[in-house]
């Protein structure tokens, strides 16, 4: 008799629940701390669906869900594109979709992937554990849809529409960076909602009230700014001071920024995470193999899809289109491992706190209190950056040619690193934009300011974006771009007729 | 505490909402594009699906990003050669390592999706402004309906025809008994003729009536209903349109009829066409194009050749005679017939025109439309043919699309009340 689980690859739920337990134990044995899991099996029409709503369960109807469907259930019976393995939510239980039309190993991937390694990475990493609720997100999800319908139903489908347009386009600017948010659960939410709705209304008003005020107060008001401080969260802004918008797309306004606040976190922990879930299922899957639980048709199956995940071609292929998260992250776990368990001289001359650690604790301190920006910083080591022969590109606009400024060399080690982990680092990567002014005496013009950094200027869709903008604010919106020495070197503008 | 769940079996339309959505915000875009499709395809092939591509740029969903310029930094894997400092030529953009800021939107350019056939059809009525029950009735794909064909044996209970099985077992009775009941007539006139003479008690009439006994038992033991008697309606699928139609396309393609003209022709001829496919289940198409002689051609050709010179409708008209004769004798074809023109003909030819149609055609011909399309006055075919009278005669002056719906009212009233 032989001690696999399994000989063929057909699944079965028998099958599918005893790698789900072998699994388990394995990721218990190496102190894995996962919500509970809730594996579910789909079709490959259910995944097109789940992915065209950006992998939430439950979502508010909008067309351009409606447009990435289209586009996924083109290309994938054209076959132009496989369809992910697996989605996972962060949520309470922790749920994972597995496609019926996967193989036994693959679905045993999946499991340790998502059900283990995204599952403990969502429990651990400070980011999840501070910004998102695993607990109620579900919740709020289903809270969001019904009001999202409960307005197309009062208010018509196209008012909605023109109101969600436009906060999707300022989603990424809808985000607090530093400060945390309160906890969000249904319950609460729906209570608070309506008491939200009067007291803002309220707030709103005595902002704009139109009543003349004494003239001695009011000189010493107009010296002071508003907002007074630069606002980077553009939603949170809108929400709380557009004179114009109806309670209900304030709170509309609230749900996008919700949604794109929970979001955020797994955007700034793409490397991290991925490597994360495929650093453990190849470790896992291993485990399981020297243990004698799965034959070699498995681990060659699995092993396929494995390097096929973690594939990075080089900067001059035609497949290339920049670093591969998996890749990277895979390679930097891996890495860390060594350094744990291995370390050489140069390992202890770069990180001398951690070379011939515990690599257990150490992975699971850098799962934990890092993203990826300063888990680059901190983690890449030389020798990786040898191995994957990493070098930076300085393009300046200035210079006929392009120059290579770093590579992996003793003098290039740490700037590449630098420049690779600032590469993560969202705030550089998305415009820096934020509410600089209100001309509250006069004609309610909203003024942004762009704040450049290296002279880059913003894309061509920003006139676009202004109008957005402007039919949030309900006046005239203008948005200023900040060179370095604090000189305004360019403005566009967006006016509104008053109505 | 895992669960494993088999969600395969709830819902999957979850996007049909979100798609819906989509088609509605960009029905002007689409229905661009599907008019584009209708030129491209032929009179008989309107009724599938459509790929349908729109300029993906309308549909982009803007993000404040970054453009081009500026000073950067990127850092780039599997370096072969370089070293710190070297100067490297600007790659063509959109290849190599200059394009790593995908977050400018590169991409498609067109965006590609499906039309369900349903979806398509309603964007063609769209333009013709069809009534909505209109719509329906051509939409909807030929109906086959149940009917009654005989009496079969074999059949499942609900279909158990109780007459005809009591019928059956009659005349099996009948039958299996008919062999005893006449011996037994013949035992029993015997009997009376024993009893008659007084020889009732006679050893031969005991005889007697022991065989009329036995008979007796016999004629009763034939089962008064058996499985084989049992008889069940028998019903089949019959496509409902079942007859046959050729339709006649007559258009002219002198010189004054241009691209927009044989546009709305077209329109015109697939929209009886779809019209004729609801009541009939084969349909022929013969395509007969004139200017001063006329030819059968090809549908290709129809639409897309071009000639000059002057126009003979009559040419036209006497070639359709000719085909009918030839191949569609109307015992036995339902014919119909759309003419497209601007107008123009030759002036002596007119009175020939109608003569021939009032005289030759309409007897022969279930339907008869004439459409004129964008003459700014009527012309002389036009008020030639105005002097006919006749129920399967049809005429209209077409300005735009709308204007063609009009033309089949009459058909089709005539077709419901029938």
């Amino acid at each position: 008799m032989s001690g696999y689980i399994s000989e063929g690859s057909e699944w079965t739920f028998e099958l599918l629940q005893r790698y789900d337990e072998e699994i388990a134990r394995v990721a218990e044995s190496y102190g894995l701390d996962t919500y509970p899991n809730q594996i579910e099996v789909i079709t490959s029409e259910q995944m097109i669906d789940a992915y065209s709503s950006v992998g939430m369960p439950v979502g508010y109807h909008h067309w351009s869900f409606g447009k990435q469907f289209m586009a996924t259930q083109q290309n994938y019976q054209r076959g132009q594109m496989g369809l992910a393995y697996e989605i996972v939510i962060n949520s309470n239980p922790c749920i994972a979709y597995l496609m019926e039309e996967n193989t036994l190993p693959m679905q045993a991937l999946v499991i340790a992937h998502a059900s283990y390694g995204h599952n403990s990475f969502f429990k651990g990493n400070y980011l999840f554990r501070s910004w998102t609720d695993a607990e109620g997100i579900l919740d709020y999800l289903v809270f969001a849809r019904n009001y999202v319908a409960e307005c197309e139903e009062r208010h018509g489908v196209e008012a909605v529409e023109e109101i969600l347009d436009s906060c999707h386009a300022l989603m990424s600017h809808g985000v607090d960076r530093y400060k945390r948010p309160a906890r969000l659960s249904m319950a609460k939410e729906q209570a608070r909602q309506k008491e939200r709705e009067d007291y803002l209304q309220s707030q709103v008003n005595a902002l704009w009230r139109t009543l003349p005020t004494r003239p001695e107060k009011e000189s010493a008001e107009r010296l002071e700014r508003f907002p007074p401080e630069p606002q980077e969260n553009l939603l949170y802004f809108i929400e709380k001071n557009a004179p114009r918008l109806a309670p209900w797309q304030r709170e509309i306004v609230r749900i996008v920024r919700k949604i794109a606040q929970y979001f955020y976190p797994q955007r700034q922990t793409q490397v991290m995470n991925e490597g994360w879930a495929t650093f453990w299922h190849y470790t896992l899957l291993h485990a399981l193999y020297e243990q004698g639980k799965v034959n070699d048709g498995f681990m060659l199956e699995f092993l396929q899809s494995h390097s096929n995940v973690i594939y990075q071609p080089p900067f001059h292929h035609r497949a290339y289109g920049g670093i591969n998260p998996y890749a990277l992250g895979f390679a930097m776990y891996r890495d860390l491992r060594r350094v744990c368990e291995a370390p050489d001289e140069e390992d202890r001359r770069w990180f001398p706190d951690i070379a011939g650690s515990d690599w257990l604790k150490t992975l699971d301190y850098a799962m934990r209190n890092y993203k990826d920006e300063s888990f680059v910083a901190q983690f890449l080591s030389p020798r990786l950056m040898r191995e994957i022969r990493l070098f930076s590109v300085l393009d300046d606009d200035e210079q006929d040619k392009l120059e290579i400024s770093a590579i992996h060399d003793e003098s290039g080690f740490r700037q590449v690193r630098q420049l690779l982990a600032d590469q993560y680092n969202l705030g550089q990567r998305e415009p820096n934009i934020q509410v600089w002014n209100v001309d509250i005496y006069g004609d309610r013009t909203l003024t942004l300011r762009h704040f450049m950094h290296n002279r880059r200027p913003l894309g061509d869709s920003t006139e676009e974006m202004l109008k957005h903008v402007a039919r949030l604010w309900g006046y005239g919106v203008r948005l200023e771009s900040v060179d370095e020495n604090g000189r305004v070197a360019h403005t566009a503008s967006c006016q509104i007729k008053p109505a | 505490m895992n669960h494993l769940i088999d969600r395969r079996l709830s819902g999957k339309n979850k996007s049909a909402v979100n798609r819906q959505r989509f088609l509605r915000r960009f029905k002007a875009q689409i229905r661009r594009a599907a008019a584009d499709a209708v030129s491209g395809r032929k009179v008989s092939d309107l009724e599938r699906g459509e790929k349908i591509s729109i300029p993906a740029k309308d549909l982009n969903e803007p993000q404040f990003h970054h453009g081009s310029g500026g000073r950067r930094n990127v850092v780039h894997p599997g370096n072969k050669d370089f070293v710190t400092g070297d100067q490297v030529d600007r790659p063509p953009s959109g290849s190599g390592q200059g394009s790593s800021a995908s977050q400018d939107g590169e991409g498609m350019d067109e965006f590609v999706f499906e039309l369900s056939r349903e979806e398509f059809m309603n964007f063609f009525f769209e333009d013709l402004a069809l009534p909505d029950l209109v719509k329906k009735q051509l939409s909807a794909t030929p109906e086959i309906k149940r009917v009654r064909a005989g009496f079969v044996s074999e059949g499942n209970p609900a279909n158990l025809n109780v007459v005809r099985s009591m019928k059956t077992a009659l005349g099996r009775r009948l039958a299996m008994s008919a062999g005893p009941r006449e011996a037994l007539r013949e035992a029993e006139e015997s009997l009376a003729e024993l009893t008659a003479r007084g020889e009732a008690d006679s050893e031969a009439a005991t005889l007697l009536r022991e065989e009329i006994a036995a008979l007796r038992t016999r004629i009763a033991a034939v089962p008064f209903i058996d499985a084989y008697d049992l008889r069940y309606t028998n019903r089949i699928d019959q496509a409902q349109p079942s007859t046959r139609a050729v339709m006649f396309c007559l258009m002219d393609v002198s010189g004054s009829m241009d691209e927009e003209r044989k546009n709305i022709a077209k329109r015109f001829f697939m929209l009886l066409y779809l019209f004729l496919t609801r009541n009939y289940e084969r349909i022929d198409v013969v395509f007969i194009r004139h200017h001063t002689v006329a030819m059968e051609v090809s549908e290709d050709e129809f639409f897309h050749s071009r000639e000059s010179g002057g126009t003979v409708v009559s040419s036209a008209l006497e070639l359709m005679l000719d085909v009918i004769r030839e191949r569609y004798p109307s015992g036995s074809w339902n014919i119909y017939a759309a003419q497209a023109s601007d107008g123009d003909n030759w002036h002596d030819d007119s009175p020939r025109c109608r003569e021939l149609l009032q005289g030759a055609i309409l007897p022969l011909v279930q339907y008869y439309a004439y459409v004129e399309i964008k003459a700014e006055q009527p012309q002389s075919l036009w008020q030639e043919y105005e002097q006919i009278a006749d129920p399967g005669f049809a005429m209209r002056r077409i300005l735009d699309l709308p204007d063609i719906y009009p033309v089949f009212r009459d058909l089709f009233k005539k077709k419901a009340a029938a």
